[in-house]
């Protein structure tokens, strides 16, 4: 594989027209026949190397349909033709030779071809050479992704010539920065490589680490303790310190086959076994061997016998270490580059640290918006009005079908995300008027019945989901614009996704201030809340102000489904994922305060993504750890973050 | 004193009596006494509902009587139940290691039954090292005392915590909620040495036991009727003295109480730790019925249904709560059991296994808003209509 | 009733079919969960066995004996199985039981199965550590799912660095646990094998994602090993895509992820992460295509076919040939003729029934397509199933053969039967 390119190249100077001959191309695969069939990353090299070499100006073509699984093979002789799919169900054969049509053939006489992503990855890299130079401007970049995946020495001198020739600046750039990482890695000249990493020092690229790391990649090598080694060393290592421990050295002396093993207690068992002589095994009765004090004393009237190999003692280990010297020596043999390089990582190591927690900001933001998104609607449900809804996350669920339905009918992302949204609010108002008409209204002062109540119907209604939709998830796709994450560098990396439901949690406390601050409805609700007698005496139509504000707040459930939808899953028991959270939310916020609902979702998000970063390999027990901070919390401010004081607070 | 207590509350010795009847009935048709006319899968199920009864009547002094809506006992219920479950899976396992290596050459020492006995419990979830809390497992005596005193001991921090905050009304009932979440959520890591997701398993079978299923059901049936008569008789002696009604006070105005001068806090966590008490040994009893107990036993949606039992049963009333436990977890399992029949409307056909939740849900709204007090406010009705009659 | 009706049936469809007789029925309990959380997929593999049973009856039943379904609801309730298995094996006195998904259910249901000597069969893909007399495991053990899969990673996609992501449960516990002692034996570092677990239903992934990337940084190809269970495998595949991660960069390897967890997403993202499972719909068999064809005539076009579904398909058939050589539908006598049971697979070759109670079968590895399908691009040869793993110490030493040894956990090293009935 290495050297193939030098072949192509002769191969490509010396053909000029093609060949008399009437099917150069399928010689060449029927030649490679077995091992294309094999289809197995291991095996394919010479079958590439042969299509790559034979130097036919068809082979790219080949290599393309092939990578693209667009190769099939006919089966009554074995030949590879270029296919595609007729509308009736058949396939039109293409020859790579002429290019010609053979015929159309039923994909039972047929078989497709298909590399998997190892053996496309290798024909990327074949195809690079062919590609690199190419007009295809996606052909370029197909190229330099391919390069970027998997280097090769020899791809550095196509890669270094095509540079000069690049006209879109974008790719240019590419070009550039791959040179460089390749030249740290590959190029024959010491100072050069040492330039190259110099040159990119603190860069943050995944790339860029990725070549600096192997060539710091380290083994742990023993000599006598006198002697001094030919090679590139990193550190001394000395056996008792905290990184080494005496143990693991004796171990590598062991594996080396420098020192004994130690009897370990399954040898010990072993070797009583094997002596066991009438019912007897060093001198004690088989039966008594039921403590390990026993059997130590047995094994060592063995060795005392010779019958057993002797224990290793501290002594013994320490005469082994003390005989020999550990390091660590570096794979790459020139110490200019080892030192460059490891200079360069510390300087990148410390930028990448910041823009990790960076990152971990990002998430903990984001996991906070949408912790405050499902929770909003309660704040006003529960925070405001004093209302406990169990049903409250059947809402969520309730906006996200209602989107997934709309997307039923409008296929457009865009426009049917455009459509639900809205529909979701009305949807979910809907119930929550008709929640509050017929269930809550009867039980404004027994809230601990309208918890039952409510979670009466949150039941039902999941249930009612499920009749409806199934039990399996549903599809909510998010508009291709939505796609993808909005990256600063290799290391802060958001998705659009998750900005868009910050920027709508934004807007939600913005509309949440603005109705409850300067509309009437806020005031009357404000009014209706702290004291309904009075108001009602006022003038206020209670009954009215409570409706509304409890479809308000429903409402702006139905649009947070929405929108965890179609990040996360549409399932009929997605309420109950963040309902409890949503309550935790608030009551540590502290009630009737949307600036407590939002420090509340900020401390929990924060917080997760806390032990998370602590605990990285199980996200379960962040979770556990939340909960049970939230409730110490609550403990010492049972009114939560921000409690409101005075009249205001009620009881 | 005693006599009085019971003189003065008919209806306990009516319901003891009742249940002693319901007991003996039971166990003279159920297979094990050789008739045969209840399967013993229903006596499991039987022996389960009164443990839930039991569980449903602590809920009712505790909700019914002090007023505190708590949506965490089944919290308790699983920690009682695990308290157990860990000796029944130990010594039973402990019993399989000891036969097995008594089959090697050299007789077994305690370290390697130890570890032999962790690879067999833990292989499974991944880990074969005894968990620090297993320490006690080998001891059912202890163990046994564990399935009072751990309940009883988190009951006793979490609610010392909780009043002495003066955390109250839904507030509690949320951080109940927490609680049990937070509990199932600890125990769903394996790191919690309970074997995660997998929980204790194969409860059912009692370690050195070889009588038949039929006569082990019976068994935990009739302990499981004797708790219940003596839960119930303990939380009916309690409510009806001077204790019951300060906390009947306290449920109905919490300040007033406090100016008389009783110490509300100390009243409040007394009550919550006596149910949780109670429901650890129901738990106790009930998980060895079900056999397998996992965190999702805990979950908050078991302690939100203990209410709702307790609710359409009728609040403040013993028998009531028992009444809607027994009734709804046995419809409830007769309606999905697929025994169940269709109901056919012509352009639709209702199955109950779809549509029995939505009932449920909804029946519950209808006796919230409509009938407070319950089914056992029909009872009352009924009462005193024969009442009217007699004299 | 039911008899009487297909015995009408039969008669007016004429004589081509073999005639039922009317006085004995054989029932087959179906144990799966219809509500709760697992109904998402346990519901499917009870309209496959509504739809074999059908089948089967249509070619004229068992051994002369219509055959009927008892279906009960365990409702995603570990306890409530072993209470509807008690319920099927005494009260219904079912023959046969087709159920279970989780390894908890399984788990809760074992002591029931032994104690009454009924017969499960079990099609999901499990942890293995098990081997009960009574019952049958028809889905795929580690060793002919997660080992297959990993080899191919290793092999074909030459990744050198593993990140383990599974849902905290035993399945994706095990598994990991067994992968680790694998990949350490293939010279993989500890360092360089990342776990973590998620709980269930998990849906904020960006860090974990953030953390896969991250472990690019040395140089290594990285690859991703999912053993994320159910609907939190779409919030994590909607992160993996945001994130930008193609199949060529950072290939993820799934084994909870079929053609029923794909229809709940937008697969044109995903192209080329891959599955491992013994079955795909895609696999071109003319039995496949019946056994497709058949299944959406049922029960509607979008709907789709997948592993469990095929484990039961065989499992199923094995049980009748079984039954039909034993002359009898007895749990002892069907037990004895299922060994050496063979049938063909819907992938083409044949499945063999071991003495360890698990299939031979072979393995596949598929590539997701556009339209939620997978693009099979490796397929192995019948490969054995393993109870008891090779690669951890304490139960390489172990064996399961119930025909020859008459034990599900034989230790190799003393020679003797550690338990004939499960400690679950």
């Amino acid at each position: 594989m290495k050297n193939f390119l030098l072949v192509v190249l002769a191969a490509l100077l010396l053909t000029n027209a093609a060949p008399a001959q009437t099917n150069p191309v399928q010689d060449v695969l029927q030649s490679q026949r077995a091992l294309i069939e094999k289809s197995s990353r291991r095996s394919i090299g010479p079958a590439i190397d042969a299509i790559v070499s034979s130097g036919l100006p068809q082979m790219q073509e080949v290599l393309e349909a092939w990578r693209a699984k667009d190769m099939w093979q006919r089966k009554s002789d074995g030949f590879f033709f270029a296919a595609k799919k007729n509308s009736d169900g058949t396939y039109a054969l293409q020859s790579f030779d002429s290019g010609a049509s053979v015929g159309d053939f039923a994909k039972s006489d047929l078989k497709q071809l298909k590399p998997n992503s190892g053996i496309r990855a290798m024909i990327a890299t074949a195809l690079v050479q062919f590609q690199l130079t190419d007009p295809d401007i996606s052909k370029r970049s197909e190229a330099l992704d391919s390069i970027a995946r998997d280097s090769e020495a020899a791809l550095l001198a196509p890669l270094r010539a095509s540079i000069a020739a690049e006209t879109d600046p974008d790719l240019l750039v590419r070009k550039i920065r791959l040179n460089h990482l390749m030249t740290m890695t590959y190029d024959a000249d010491t100072a050069s490589r040492v330039e190259a990493i110099n040159n990119m020092a603190g860069d943050l690229g995944v790339d860029y680490r990725g070549t600096l790391n192997p060539l710091l990649s380290t083994k742990i090598e023993i000599t006598d303790i006198g002697d001094v080694p030919d090679a590139n060393i990193a550190t001394d290592l000395r056996p008792g310190t905290e990184n080494f421990s005496r143990q693991t050295a004796y171990e590598i002396l062991v594996a080396a086959q420098l020192a004994p093993p130690e009897v370990t207690v399954d040898a010990r068992d072993a070797a009583l076994e094997a002596n066991i002589v009438a019912g007897r095994v060093g001198g004690l009765p088989v039966a008594q061997l039921s403590t390990e004090i026993k059997r130590n004393a047995a094994y060592d009237t063995l060795v005392t016998d010779g019958l057993a190999a002797p224990r290793i003692t501290a002594t013994d280990i320490d005469e082994s270490l003390a005989k020999h010297r550990f390091f660590e020596v570096y794979a790459e043999p020139s110490a200019e580059v080892t030192t460059a390089a490891k200079a360069a990582l510390a300087k990148s190591q410390s930028r990448v640290a910041v823009s990790q927690a960076v990152d971990l900001g990002l998430d903990a933001l984001s996991l906070a918006s949408i912790y405050f998104l499902a929770a909003i609607g309660l704040a006003i449900t529960f925070g405001v009005m004093g209302v406990i809804n169990m049903a409250h996350g059947e809402f969520i669920m309730l906006g996200a079908y209602t989107g997934y339905v709309v997307q039923l009918f409008i296929p457009n992302h865009t426009l049917s995300i455009l459509v639900a949204v809205p529909l979701a609010f009305a949807v979910t108002f809907a119930a929550g008027v008709a929640l509050e008409r017929l269930v809550i209204r009867w039980l404004y002062h027994r809230p601990l019945e309208t918890l039952l109540a409510t979670f009466g119907v949150s039941i039902a209604l999941q249930q009612l989901a499920k009749n409806i939709f199934g039990t399996q998830a549903r599809p909510l796709t998010s508009p291709a614009w939505l796609d993808g994450a909005w990256a600063i560098n290799d290391v802060i990396a958001i998705s659009y996704i998750r900005i868009a439901i910050f920027i709508l949690a934004l807007l939600f406390f913005c509309l949440f201030l603005f109705i409850m601050k300067r509309t009437r409805l806020g005031l009357e609700t404000r009014a209706a809340t702290q004291n309904p007698r009075m108001a009602a005496s006022m003038g206020i139509n209670t009954d009215r102000v409570n409706m509304l504000t409890f479809g308000l707040g429903s409402g702006i459930a139905g649009i947070a489904g929405v929108a965890i939808g179609l990040f996360a899953k549409v399932t009929s028991e997605m309420g109950g994922d963040y309902i409890v959270q949503s309550f935790m939310t608030v009551v540590v916020g502290g009630v009737g305060n949307i600036w407590g609902t939002l420090a509340g979702a900020m401390m929990i998000g924060g917080f997760q993504k806390g032990v998370e970063w602590l605990n990285p390999s199980n996200t379960l027990a962040a979770q556990t750890y939340m909960i049970i901070f939230i409730i110490i919390f609550i403990q010492f401010r049972p009114r939560g973050i921000i409690a409101l004081k005075g009249r205001a607070a009620g009881d | 004193m005693n006599r009085s207590f019971i003189a003065r509350n008919p209806s306990v010795l009516v319901f003891l009596a009742l249940l002693g009847l319901f007991t003996l009935v039971v166990s003279v048709l159920s297979e094990g006494f050789g008739v045969g006319l209840i399967s013993t899968s229903f006596v499991k199920t039987l022996g389960k509902t009164l443990c839930l009864c039991l569980i449903a009547v602590a809920m009712d002094l505790i909700w019914g009587y002090a007023g505190i809506l708590s949506l965490g006992h089944f919290a308790f219920f699983g920690l009682g139940g695990y308290m157990v479950g860990m000796w029944l899976m130990y010594e039973r396992t402990r019993q399989i290691v000891v036969n097995s290596l008594a089959e090697g050459v050299l007789p077994p020492t305690p370290e390697e039954i130890q570890a032999a006995i962790g690879n067999q419990i833990f292989g499974v979830v991944g880990s074969s090292e005894f968990p620090l809390i297993w320490f006690f497992a080998d001891s059912l005596v202890l163990q046994l005392a564990f399935v009072v005193l751990v309940p009883g001991v988190l009951a006793l921090v979490f609610g010392w915590l909780a009043f002495r905050s003066r955390v109250t009304g839904v507030y509690l009932s949320i951080l109940t909620q927490a609680m049990t979440l937070g509990l199932s959520l600890y125990l769903f890591q394996n790191a919690s040495g309970l074997r995660g997701n997998n929980g204790l398993s194969g409860l059912q079978n009692l370690p050195g036991v070889t009588a038949p299923q039929s006569a082990v059901s019976l068994w935990f049936f009739w302990a499981s009727a004797l708790a219940l008569g003596l839960g119930y008789l303990l939380v009916a002696w309690v409510v009806s003295g001077k204790f019951g009604s300060v906390i009947r006070g306290i449920r109905d105005n919490e300040a007033r109480v406090r100016f008389l001068g009783y110490s509300v806090e100390s009243y409040k966590l007394a009550v919550f730790t006596l149910t949780a008490c109670i429901a650890g040994i129901a738990g106790a009893l009930y998980y060895p019925q079900a056999g397998i107990i996992n965190p999702a036993e805990v979950a908050p949606i078991a302690s939100i249904y203990l209410a709702v039992w307790v609710a359409i049963g009728g609040r403040g009333r013993l028998y009531g709560a028992v009444i809607g436990t027994a009734f709804v977890s046995l419809v409830s399992s007769w309606f999905t059991g697929g025994q169940a029949p269709d109901v056919n409307l012509g352009f639709y056909t209702i199955k109950w296994v779809d549509w029995w939740l939505i009932l449920l849900g909804l029946s519950f709204v209808f006796v919230t808003l409509y009938a407070p007090r319950g089914m056992s406010g029909l009872i009352d009705l009924l009462v005193r209509k024969s009442r009217g009659e007699d004299t | 009733m039911r008899t009487t009706t297909a015995l009408a049936t039969a008669l007016t469809m004429g004589a081509a079919l073999p005639a039922i007789a009317a006085d004995c029925t054989i029932k087959v309990g179906v144990l799966h969960s219809l509500s709760g959380t697992m109904a998402i997929s346990e519901t499917t593999l009870k309209d496959t066995m509504l739809t074999l049973i059908d089948q089967q009856n249509a070619k004229g039943g068992v051994l002369g004996c219509e055959l009927e379904a008892v279906v009960v609801d365990p409702a995603s309730d570990w306890p409530l199985f072993a209470e509807k298995a008690r319920e099927l094996l005494t009260v219904h006195d079912v023959d046969v039981i087709f159920g279970n998904w989780t390894s908890v259910s399984r788990k809760s249901v074992l002591p029931v199965i032994e104690e009454l000597n009924g017969l499960l069969f079990y099609p999901v893909q499990y942890e293995g550590e098990e081997s009960s007399k009574n019952v049958f495991y028809t889905g795929a053990a580690p060793n002919q799912q997660a080992i297959p899969a990993t080899d191919y990673f290793l092999e074909e996609l030459g990744i050198e660095k593993f990140a383990l992501l599974g849902t905290d449960y035993v399945y994706p516990r095990t598994t990991n646990n067994i992968l680790e002692a694998y990949l350490q034996s293939k010279d993989i570092a500890k360092e360089d094998i990342f776990v973590n677990y998620t709980p269930f239903g998990h849906s904020d992934w960006s860090k974990i994602v953030a953390d896969v990337v991250a472990l690019g940084a040395d140089g290594k190809k990285v690859g991703v090993i999912s053993t994320i269970n159910g609907d939190a495998n779409i919030g994590f595949y909607k992160e993996l895509a945001a994130a930008g991660i193609s199949a060529d960069d950072i290939p993820v390897v799934a084994f909870s992820v079929g053609e029923e967890e794909l229809s709940g997403l937008d697969t044109s993202n995903l192209v080329g992460h891959l599955a491992a499972w013994n079955y795909f719909q895609s696999a071109e068999t003319d039995a496949n295509a019946e056994w497709v064809a058949a299944w959406k005539e049922r029960m509607g076009t979008e709907r789709v076919t997948n592993d469990p579904m095929e484990a039961h398909y065989i499992g199923f058939n094995m049980w009748v040939n079984a039954a039909e050589a034993a002359g009898s539908a007895d749990v002892d006598a069907v037990r004895t003729a299922m060994y050496g049971q063979e049938f063909p697979n819907l992938t083409g070759g044949t499945a063999v029934m071991l003495p360890n109670h698990h299939l031979a079968k072979p393995v596949l590895i598929g590539e997701i397509t556009a339209d939620g399908q997978f693009d099979i691009i490796s397929q192995t040869t019948e490969v054995a199933g393993d109870a008891w793993t090779d690669f951890l110490p304490e139960s390489a030493k172990l064996v399961s053969d119930w025909k020859g040894l008459g034990c599900g956990m034989y230790n190799t090293e003393t020679k003797s039967c550690v338990q004939t009935l499960s400690n679950y």
